[in-house]
């Protein structure tokens, strides 16, 4: 009896755990996986709430919500997902362009390879490794090949763009073509090289409330301070346009 | 065994804890789509996935055949200093993440590794290659073999060795026409489970050996990515095929594990 009574408890607990007091409200935050360093700080200097993010490729976020994952604000890396999730019904409201973003080579610190340009990726020996097509870092490298009149086999398709970025650091692979962001948060352990803006491709980054959230002021207010000066700031400080 | 009657509690209890693990298969059943099934089954992509995920899971399980086999003989008849610690180590990969594992084989078999860099000077790489995923399903299932070939070896009647050396038998002629004939059942066990391990390896592969189609990209790899797509139909249908292959397995296995009940 008193087990029963012990595991009663605990479902309660499972399905009734609304905080209740003054404390500032917890709203989740799906972000795609290039906004990770910049959404973190941006989240730390943002006092409406407290913000807790859940990271991973774009079409990830929009299963996860579609599945009924609890998402307060979405923020897409692309446009076509996030129209996507607006058509399934999952939106509140117009999602806001909050910032862009544009394309780089990345390669190992030291570029053993000497690549200066999109046609080196086609070089022999060299291991050319993209994230895959349904990511919108994928498409948008795909997008870039293209232009340029490139075709380039890619080594492996990486379920999202850090994951890239992960395998050049590690010397597994010689060059990707990932988000000009993704090469400055890493610093130093990789070098980037710059793709000519004839063959570049500009991201846009949309950002939405989900529907059905109880956090709409929350989540709104989130939304807002993305777009203030002061959160333009820090998302410039990360390399967004 | 002696049948009683459960307790009102204790048999809601254990409905609810049969009612966990059957609900969500039930799930996977009833939402899969039985219409396109074979549409989704027979795409390119899938077919390609499945060809894949086949021959890395079987040549694993070969290479886990070749080295496990022996591993466990030793395990079972040899005892040597830091005996303890070594299968310890060797059975590791059953408990640790597989992720973990895929990093790990990263800085071992990597470009930049402990032995990869000794391999690329010679031009091998198994980083993206198919035969960097026979490695990684071969590290975290041949643990499987080992230890089910290894009890095989402990629970069996040593006299018919005894008896083959008296009679003048060398130890390797004992080795391969009573002992491995006496164990064949456990062999035949831990074979199978290998092989249903590395079938459904995921963290391990997608991490060291990456992800392309026809390359790398095994049946676990092609559902998770067509999860992503936002068409999660021909996810459902992959993952039916990996139920149903395990199911396959547990009522091939089912006097070994689930008794006779």
């Amino acid at each position: 009896m008193r087990k029963f009574v012990v595991v009663l408890g605990l479902l309660a607990l499972a399905c009734g755990g609304s905080p209740s007091g003054s404390a500032p409200p917890t709203i989740d935050v799906f972000a795609a996986a290039s906004l990770t360093d910049a959404f973190k700080a941006i989240g730390g200097s943002f006092h409406g709430a407290s913000a807790r993010f859940n990271f991973a490729g774009t079409p990830t976020l929009v299963t996860q919500i579609e599945q009924g994952a609890h998402a307060d604000v979405f923020a897409s890396a692309d446009t076509t997902n996030m129209d996507k999730l607006k058509a399934d019904g999952f939106v509140s409201g117009e999602p806001k362009v909050f910032a862009h973003n544009q394309l780089e080579i990345v390669v190992g610190a030291s570029n053993p390879k000497g690549i200066t340009s999109l046609s080196d990726l086609a070089r022999p020996g060299v291991i050319y490794i993209s994230a895959a097509p349904t990511v919108p870092a994928g498409k948008y490298a795909a997008q870039a090949l293209a232009k340029a009149g490139v075709t380039v086999h890619p080594r492996s398709l990486e379920t999202d763009v850090k994951s890239v970025v992960s395998k050049i650091e590690l010397g597994e692979a010689d060059a990707g073509i990932v988000y000009t962001t993704d090469v400055k948060a890493a610093g130093t352990k990789v070098t980037g090289v710059q793709i000519p803006d004839a063959y570049n491709v500009v991201a846009t980054y949309p950002i939405v409330v989900v529907k059905g959230t109880g956090n709409a002021t929350a989540a709104s207010a989130f939304i807002d301070y993305v777009l203030s000066a002061e959160g333009q700031a820090k998302l410039a400080s990360f390399g967004f346009q | 065994m002696r049948r009683e009657k459960a307790p009102l509690w204790i048999g809601l209890l254990a409905a609810l804890g049969a009612a966990f693990f059957i609900i969500p298969l039930v799930g996977l059943v009833v939402r899969a789509p039985w219409g396109d099934a074979a549409r989704s089954l027979t795409s390119a992509d899938s077919l390609e996935a499945l060809k894949l995920s086949l021959i890395a899971s079987l040549s694993s399980t070969a290479l886990a055949l070749v080295l496990g086999v022996p591993l466990a003989w030793v395990y079972a008849r040899v005892d040597f200093p830091g005996r303890a610690v070594v299968r310890a180590l060797t059975t590791l990969p059953m408990v640790l993440p597989p992720v973990v594992g895929g990093i790990a084989l990263l800085l071992a078999f990597g470009r930049r590794g402990l032995l990869g860099s000794w391999l690329a000077l010679v031009g091998v790489s198994l980083p993206f290659t198919t035969a960097g995923v026979v490695l990684a399903e071969t590290f975290v299932a041949m643990p499987f073999l080992v230890l089910t070939v290894e009890a095989g070896l402990r629970s069996m009647d040593r006299r018919y060795e005894d008896a083959a050396r008296t009679l003048g038998a060398r130890r390797w002629t004992v080795f391969t026409r009573v002992t491995l004939p006496l164990i064949a059942p456990s062999i035949f066990a831990g074979a199978v489970l290998c092989w249903a391990r590395a079938l459904g390896e995921f963290g391990a592969t997608i991490t060291f050996a990456g992800n392309f189609p026809g390359v790398t990209q095994t049946m676990p790899l092609a559902v998770y990515l067509l999860l992503e797509t936002n068409n999660p139909q021909g996810s459902y249908v992959l993952s039916l095929v990996l139920l149903l292959v395990s199911l396959a397995v547990l009522v091939g296995l089912r006097h070994r594990w689930l008794g006779s009940a």
